[in-house]
């Protein structure tokens, strides 16, 4: 019995029948995670898996996820493990202290186990760029599994995890969510506490869930939402149950689709379950599905490869080989000794992305660049609150198809940039937003991922929007996430 | 961009590249540079800037000592320490 197999609540109810023991769940966790990561697929979600240790901490039986296994994106600091962010740069670093979503987890009885790759420093699309080599997709080897959180969300897929986190910058719990076919949360900005999250973009980034199915994704956010004194862009505003609205009726909801997300889908496949397959479920359920607008959206890609990379400059100034992680041997002097560790310890896209951020922030540039990023970020924002006005939820594709081939855009960094295309705009606006399985496509029947953006700190009508439709069309099951 | 200069930016983001990284490098960020050029045609006469999704404000503390990590486990991640300090080249020139 592999108890990775089930959803957070399928096995808490085992835990309360008590049809199984604590030891048994982690035994059966360590037997999958090591037999399954690194068999002839060579799937890879684990960084390490040999050395994984589980993390506990004493808390009642009645704790809401006592128990439950949980993997850890490798820029989530863990206290007494190692933490990378699956770069040379901070290989060794041993975490002094716990990020405030692990000291939440752990003392709602949860255990912590493993960590996952990821692109290096969060910085792609596909987890094809971490020091340790690439993720494989579960549902088809050949794929990538995106990215960044490319090992959270195959490991969840693969079933050699229960649940997991993963942070969201640009898309990237969302896309490998929908590329592996499971569940990924991109909360609200400030919803969730970064202390502890390796900073990629701070204005951008949010932890988030990535799970089997919408009522785990429900229970995981409740539990890791919340003000933290230690993160001051962290939201004073009451964490409510997110399970509460689950199967309660959709019927009168307003569902906006933003036309400038859907006109470009050519391919009538894909047109047809990522669009309008969609809208007519959601019609049967008794919602109402209108078409709105989101005027500024061509230019969300453009914004975020300016505000992304200037603020990742900034944060990676750190990682300087003095204080912790890597340093070049030999160098003779300060400056030489950044130049050369920094130049060896980072790999090519942190590199492309400092330098494009270093450019955008540079005297003369930061006028045409910096600032006139933030200020059509701001268009951008405004779009939504329009939106927002007429509808209560949007509804898009996560990604323009499913996932694409090893390989495949790795050399071309805009082609890559541009798989981000319906993700992106979220993290600039702040909102919230889901990514649930929302078809299956071609032979192989890889997974779709529909997106579900919702109004600032609103992810309870996200919730009940997205379990009302899995309930609706079972694609989870289909996929053997719930079996 | 015609004046893109890498050599003075990698100079300023303290990043060594050998020559020939820098000639791959330099075609693919002029290819991104093009791309947000776009941004050229949007009009944002009296437009705030938005630094930040939501509508923070400065958050002020009391200013009180709290118990914090010993010296010792932040020394012990360093890849060259000597007692209580980091260990760097010399930056101060000898009289």
């Amino acid at each position: 019995m592999n108890f990775a197999e089930k959803t957070i609540n399928a096995l808490a109810d085992l835990y309360q029948k008590n049809s199984c023991t604590q030891k048994e769940v982690l035994e059966s966790l360590a037997t999958a995670v090591k037999s399954k990561d690194r068999d002839s697929r060579q799937i890879h979600a684990y960084i390490a898996p040999e050395t994984a240790q589980p993390r506990h901490r004493k808390a009642d039986k009645s704790s809401k996820l006592w128990g439950i296994p949980i993997a850890v994106k490798d820029n989530i600091c863990v206290e007494r493990e190692e933490i990378t962010c699956a770069s040379k740069i901070l290989k060794g670093f041993i975490s002094p202290y716990n990020a405030t979503v692990i000291d939440k987890l752990l003392d709602a009885g949860a255990v912590i186990y493993g960590r996952t790759n990821m692109d290096e420093f969060a910085f792609g699309s596909s987890c094809e760029t971490s020091t340790y080599g690439p993720t494989r997709n579960p549902r088809d080897p050949e794929c990538v599994p995106g990215g960044s959180s490319g090992g959270s969300a195959a490991s969840v897929a693969d079933h050699t995890a229960v649940a997991s986190l993963g942070s969201d910058t640009g898309g990237s719990i969302r896309q490998p969510a929908a590329f592996c076919g499971v569940v990924g949360m991109k909360p609200t900005y400030g919803r969730v506490s970064r202390y502890g999250l390796i900073a990629f973009a701070s204005s951008l980034d949010q932890i988030g869930p990535i799970t089997k199915d919408v009522r785990d994704s429900a229970s995981l956010l409740s539990v890791i939402a919340g003000y933290d004194p230690k993160d001051s862009t962290s939201a004073d505003i009451p964490v409510p149950d997110y399970t509460a609205l689950l199967g309660k009726s959709i019927k009168g909801f307003k569902i906006g689709i933003p036309k400038e997300y859907v006109e470009g889908i050519d391919n009538p496949e894909l047109r047809k379950k990522l669009v309008e397959e969609p809208k007519k479920i959601f019609e049967s359920l008794g919602a109402s599905v209108e078409t709105v607008s989101l005027p500024h959206t061509r230019y969300a890609v453009s914004v975020y490869y300016i505000v992304a990379p200037s603020e990742a400059s900034s944060n990676l100034e750190r990682f300087d080989g003095v204080r912790f992680g890597y340093r070049e041997a030999g160098a003779s002097t300060l400056l030489d000794l950044y130049e050369k560790s920094r130049g060896t310890g980072f790999g090519a896209e942190a590199k492309r992305r400092i330098i494009l951020g270093t450019y955008s922030l540079s005297s003369g540039y930061y006028d045409a660049y910096y600032l006139k990023a933030m200020k059509v970020r701001t268009k951008i924002k405004q779009d939504f609150d329009q939106a927002f006005k007429k509808v209560d939820l949007l509804l898009t594709p996560t990604a323009p198809g499913g996932a694409f081939k090893l390989g495949e855009k790795s050399k071309n960094p805009l082609e890559m940039y541009l798989s981000d295309i319906y993700t992106i705009s979220a993290n600039l606006a702040g909102v919230p937003a889901l990514s649930i399985p929302g078809g299956l496509i071609g032979e192989k029947k890889m997974p779709l991922g529909l997106q579900l953006v919702g109004k600032p700190f609103d992810e309870a009508t996200l919730y009940q929007a997205a379990y009302a439709f899995e309930q609706a069309t079972d694609f989870h099951r289909q996929l053997g996430n719930v079996k | 961009m015609s004046d893109l200069n890498l050599k003075h930016i990698a100079r300023l983001a303290r990043l060594h590249f050998k020559e020939d990284e820098l000639k791959v490098f330099e075609a693919q960020v002029a290819g991104i540079l093009k791309l947000v050029d776009e941004l050229k045609e949007v009009n944002v006469d009296g437009v705030e800037p938005t630094s930040h999704p939501l509508d923070i404000k400065n958050v002020f503390r009391e200013d009180e000592v709290k118990p914090s990590l010993p010296i010792e486990e932040f020394l012990k991640q360093s890849p060259r320490s000597r007692g209580r300090f980091f260990e760097v080249p010399k930056v101060i020139e000898d009289k």
